[in-house]
This record gives structure tokens, sequence and C-alpha cells, in this order.
């Protein structure tokens, strides 16, 4: 059988329109009526687990080759995960320190001078009755380092060189100031608003001091003397929470000092307020004109810092120069996946040209290629997590800290990995979808 | 979804249950690459490929054949003339509707297969069905039965690595043929099989062809050209068909 339509002129329908219409009359009109007639034939699908399933085909075909794509991505989401759990970490941990001790301290000082060259010495001596009396406050008391005439040293003897050249320093503090450094005492006791009040030669000393003096025991009521002044050693203190120099000092009452060897000198006095949990800010406020109604001015209170400008101090520096580093990471990751992705895109074509054959279109080929560099990356942000969180663990044991983790880090540290791969896929996807299928199935 | 099946697509607005309706009408089709220097890969030529029937397309290298295949296939358009593929005019279609023409009614098979090395027979004839919206649980099973079809049942599992020359090409044809075609493009079919594999796989497309299978297959071989029913001749881009008695 031989079938031979007759011969058409030659005609290049889409590339030069303006040639003559055609003169073939059946075809003209179905294919004027194209508008409106629908659907010749189903259009290509590719549904979504399909692309999964490729792309982890994909991915999986070259096991070695991906997992080395992933670990730029593997490092950069590590290092980001590692850096926020370890700023959470840290900064958990300072917030618990401050809470115990920071958040319960005010200090008020004397500035009376800087507003006015005659004023004396700006805390009354009830200083530390009209504090105690606020509400939230736990101890209070006023101290200051006593200037001693030169030549003046201290000696657990009348006379004689016992202490050799080093100084000792002499702090006068009033019960209250004493308490609320929190001491603990390795014998005998502090001085008490009785002793003080009647300006009784007592002393209290820090366990260095007592040791440089010779004195190991309070049962033969030892004393120490200031230049030719003898005072009764009633406690030695362990240690302290607040005010580490008590551990260097002799500490002798207020009343006391200010008997032998005058008021304190402009400035060097001091108040140390302990408080209850959350009234030292209110309290900071209320200092000033509880202690001088007439002057409040002449006192300066500190309060507690802030514990987010806290926080913020510490996140700074060497952590943003950290999350730069993980970011630089990503980027290397990025551009390894986007190289991989190209390779295997080149490498690829005659499969490209065969699924195009089989009837995708260039957006199933760019999903395709997109899907598997971001399956990528999301491998690469969930091994990268997985190394972060275990870095903050590790870490956190070693320093016997209490690992803490944002949920929101741990969430989006793979979808960073995600996005990351995408993103790296875009122009290997695009140039994927751009290959002409009768070029591709030539090779 | 509809469509997949024969019947589905006899429901189609062009539909091609019609024997009547060639599956291969090209009405002064040519393709002219457009250089510089333009070349006249394929001119103006007729040619009409009815349903069931074997024809293969014979020339040198460098005459044209696989310009013709790839305009038959619709991997490239044609720069003149009018082609009809189950009597739909290609021209007038947009660019994913002929992307979804040829998936779902040509199966290519090719000189080199074109299997993907890290999937099984079976998953490499299943890639067919992915982009037509067959369902997955469909798929396996008519994957199988191809294979069956192409006599390889026995290796559905094996990687194309581990298959001979002609048991791939024969994956490659059952993939062609599980998406259900109204047309089967071979190009070069034997080009890379010595003579035994390439007689199996001759063989095999007699078979189709006896069942109902419409095949084009292109060659350079006169010993493969003998097999179809008609035998088109192309060079210099020159489509002819020497006449010669197939049938009546
Ligand atoms: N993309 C192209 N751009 C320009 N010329 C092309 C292109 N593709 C093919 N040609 C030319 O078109 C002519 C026909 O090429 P085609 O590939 O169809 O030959 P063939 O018959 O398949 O040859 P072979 O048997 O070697 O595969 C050749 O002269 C070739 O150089
Ligand atoms: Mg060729």
């Amino acid at each position: 059988m031989t079938r031979s339509p007759k011969r058409s002129p030659q005609r290049s329908p889409k590339r030069s329109p303006k040639g003559e219409a055609p003169r073939e009359e059946p075809r003209t009109e179905p294919r004027e009526k194209s508008p409106k007639r629908r659907r010749v034939v189903e259009p290509s699908r590719l549904a979504a687990r399909d692309v999964l399933a490729e792309a982890v085909a994909g991915m999986l075909q070259r096991p070695g080759r991906s997992v080395l794509t992933a670990l730029g991505t593997v490092l950069g989401v590590g290092t980001f995960v590692a850096i926020l759990g370890l700023t959470a970490t840290t900064s958990s941990q300072i917030d618990s320190r401050f809470n115990v001790l920071t958040a319960t301290e005010v200090t008020v000082e004397d500035v009376a001078r800087d507003q006015n060259e005659f004023a004396d010495p700006a805390f009354p001596a009830d200083a530390d009755a009209r504090i105690e009396r606020l509400g939230g406050v736990e101890d209070a008391g006023v101290y200051w380092n006593v200037r001693l005439a030169p030549g003046t040293a201290v000696r657990s003897a009348p006379v004689g060189d016992g202490t050799g050249s080093e100084r000792i320093d002499v702090v006068a503090a009033s019960p209250g100031a004493l308490r609320a450094a929190e001491p603990t005492l390795a014998q005998g006791r502090l001085y008490d608003e009785f002793a003080s009040g009647s300006a009784q030669p007592v002393a209290v000393l820090g366990k260095a001091v007592a040791d440089r003096l010779g004195i190991t025991t309070l049962e033969t009521s030892p004393a120490v003397f200031i230049g030719d002044e003898p005072f009764t050693v009633a406690g030695i203190i362990d240690d302290v929470k607040r005010r580490a120099d008590v551990l260097m000092s002799v500490t002798v009452p207020r009343t006391t000092a200010e008997k032998l060897w005058g008021p304190p000198q402009q400035g060097d006095a001091k108040m140390l307020i302990t408080t209850a949990t959350g009234a030292a800010a209110q309290i900071a406020r209320e200092a000033p004109v509880a202690l001088r109604p007439d002057h409040p001015e002449y006192l300066k209170a500190v309060p507690p810092p802030d514990p987010r400008t806290l926080r913020a101090g510490v996140t700074d520096d060497l952590d943003q120069l950290f999350l730069l580093l993980a970011a630089v990471s990503l980027v290397i990751g990025a551009v390894g996946i986007a190289n991989t992705t190209l390779v295997a895109v080149l490498e690829r074509t005659g499969e490209i040209g065969l699924r195009r054959a089989l009837g995708a279109r260039g957006r199933h080929i760019t999903v395709q290629f997109l899907t598997e560099s971001g399956a990528l990356g999301t491998m690469g942000g969930l091994v990268g997590t997985a190394l972060g969180v275990s870095t903050v663990i590790a870490v956190a044991l070693v320093r016997d800290w209490t690992p803490v983790m944002h949920t929101g880090t741990v969430v989006a540290a793979p979808a960073v990995g995600l996005v990351t791969g995408v993103v790296a896929g875009l122009y290997p996807a695009w140039r994927a979808s751009r290959i002409e299928p009768a070029e591709a199935l030539r090779r | 979804m509809s469509g997949t099946g024969e019947t589905g697509r006899a429901a189609e607005p062009a539909g091609t249950g019609d024997q009547d309706v060639p599956v291969i009408e090209f009405r002064g089709v040519s393709l002219t690459y457009p250089g510089p220097p333009p070349v006249a890969a394929l001119r103006p030529c007729e040619l009409t490929v009815h349903r069931g029937e074997f024809i293969t397309v014979v020339g040198p290298s460098g005459s044209g054949k696989s310009t013709f295949l790839n305009v038959a296939g619709l991997l490239d358009a044609p720069t003149g003339g009018t082609y009809l593929l189950d009597g739909i005019d290609t021209a007038a279609l947009r660019d994913g509707e002929r992307t979804a023409l040829r998936g779902r009614r040509i199966g290519f098979v090719f000189q080199s297969f074109h299997l993907l090395p890290h999937r099984s027979a079976t998953e490499n004839v299943t890639l067919s069905m992915v982009y037509s919206a067959v369902p997955r649980a469909e798929r396996r099973a008519r994957a199988r039965t191809a294979l069956e079809r192409v006599g390889l049942g026995h290796r559905a599992d094996a990687l194309p690595g581990r298959l001979s020359g002609g048991e791939r090409q024969r994956v490659a044809i059952a993939r062609a043929l599980a998406g259900r075609p109204s047309l089967l493009l071979c190009d070069e079919p034997t080009g890379n099989l010595d003579s035994d594999n390439a007689g199996s796989v001759l063989d095999l497309l007699g078979e189709l062809h006896a069942s109902g299978m419409t095949i084009v297959v292109i060659t350079h071989d006169a010993e493969v050209a003998e097999r179809g029913q008609r035998t088109v001749t192309i060079r210099d881009g020159i489509l002819s068909e020497p006449s010669r008695e197939a049938r009546a």
C-alpha cells in the first residue's frame, strides 16, 4: 500500500508567520478552533512522593560523594547550634549566680563632695537602722577603709616586729555591714550592735590575716594591736560571699574606728545592703532619701545590673565571631552542594534527556534537582544539629553546667540546612531544566 | 486520573480508538537547523504510518535519521509542515502539552539504552509511568508484566550492569511498553549489540508488531531494515519510499 497525501507547499507555521496563508484547508480549521479545544492530552505530573523518592535515590546512588558534599553544611549548622547552645548554657549559668548574689545587692556611695565641697561625710550615725526599716532589706551597714597614720602597723604584740613589713588593712564596718558580707566563721563570733554601740575595742580577722599574725585559737583571748591600741579578737572569718577584702583585713566596729581615728575621708564610706529577691531596685530608689531626707543627692545608690543587659554583654564579642564563622561554613557548604549538583547535572545529562522523553517537563527536572540538593542540605543540617547538641552537652558535662538549648535553635537548625541546600541547588537545577532533550539524548 | 489506558484514551477529544486515524502523518514536514550555516537536515516530506505497521527508516550516517526521529518523537519541533500524531496537530500544542503527548503516546528505544545504572530493571521500567500519573501501586505490576512480555521476568531485580547488552535493550523496550504508547520509536536499537543479542531484540520487535504495536525502527543496517513491513530511505535529508510491494 502506498499512501501519499497531496503534496502541500512548504510552510513554516511557527517561525515565519508572514508566509502566505496555507492553501491547505482541512488543517486550517481545526487549528483556528484550537484555543477553544480543551486538553488534547492529560498534562504530565510529578507527585510529591515521587519527587522525594527520586531525590533520595539520587542521593544514595553516590553515598560517599553525598556525605562529602554535606560536610560543609554539617560544619556550618553544627557550629551554629553549638554556639547558640553554649551561649544559652553559659548565660543561664550567669543568670543563676546573678540571682543568688548580685540581684540582691545594693551599694550606696558617698558623693557629697561632688555636690558641695564643704559637706560632711554623708552617712548618718544611725544609717544601718534607717535602712533596715525599709521593706525587703536583710542586712545593711556602712564600711570604709581606715587610713592609718604612716608607720602605724597591725601586730599581735604591743611592740616588736612580728608582722614583718607587709601592711594589713584595717576596715571600719558596722555590724550590719559585716553580716551583709555573709561570712562563715572559723572561730568565735561577729561583734554585735551592743559592742558597736559602746565603741568597744573588738576586731574580727580574716583567716589569712589571723594566720599571718600567728593567731590560731581564740581560747587564749588573743589581742591584736593597731598602732598602740589593743583589740580583742572576737572571731576569725573563714570565707565570705561578698566583700572578699574582709578576708585580708582586720575589721573593727565603725564607732570604735571613728573614736580612735576620726570619721571616714570623703568618699571612702560605702554602704552595703542585701535585700530579698526582687527588692533591690526598689530599695536602691528609696535608700538615699531614707538615709538623708535633707540631702538625698549626697548619696548614690547602685542597683544590681539588669540581667538582660548583662546577658547581651556576654553574648556579644566572641560569640558573634563564632556565628560569623558558622555563616562562613554555611556559605562554603552551599558552594559545595552547588558544585556537586552542577557536576551531577552534567553527568546525568543522558538521564535528563530520558526523563524528558518519558514526559518530564522542564520544571519537573528543576524540582527533582532542587529536592536533591535540599535533601543533601537537610541531611547536613540534621547531622550538624546532632553534633552541635552533643558538643553543648559534652562541654556542659565537663564544666559541670546544666546544658540549656532553646527549642527554636534545635528546630531551626535542620531548616537552615534545607534552605542552604535549596539555595545552592537553584542554579544547577535551572541549568538542568534548560537542557534540550534532543541534545541530551544524542550522547 | 483517567486516560492512561486504551479506554481512557478513546474518550479524549482527538481520540485514537479509530483504526483509520494514522499514528504518524507528516504533511510537508521539514526541519532546518538554524545554524549558521543553516542545515536542512530534513527536507519537506510526506509520510503516513498506520496503526499496527512496522516500518524501518534507513540511510547512511548524517543523512538525517536522528533528525527524523526527533521530529516524530516530538523532541524537536519541525520548522515547516504539519505533523499529526494520532490525529492531533502537534504544531498547535503548547510546550507542556507536547511533553505530555510525548510521554503518553511514544515509547522510545535508544541505541545506548539510557537505563539508570543504580536502579533495578523493574525500577527502570516504572520510570516511564512516573510522569503520567499512574498510581504507584499499579506501576510495579505493570512493570512486571512488561518485563515478562520481553522475556525478563526472572531478571526483574537485576541492576543494568549485571545484564547483557541484549537484556538491557529488552529492559528499555519493556520501559517503553509499560507506558502503553501508541508508537514505539527505536533509534538504532541494535547498534550496540552483537548479532545474537541483536537477533533476540529484533525477534522481540517482530512479536510486538504481531500483537498489534506500531513500530518505527531507524537503522543504517540493511539487514535490520529487512525486518520491517515497509522501508523508508533517507538520504541528505530527503525521505523517499521505494515502491515495494509490502501487502495488499
Ligand atoms: N543541532 C544541530 N545543529 C546543526 N546541525 C545539526 C544538528 N544536529 C544534526 N545536525 C546535522 O544534521 C544532519 C543530520 O543529522 P542526524 O543526526 O539526523 O544524522 P543521522 O542520520 O542520525 O546520522 P547517524 O547515522 O550518524 O546518527 C547532519 O549533517 C548533522 O550534522
Ligand atoms: Mg543518528
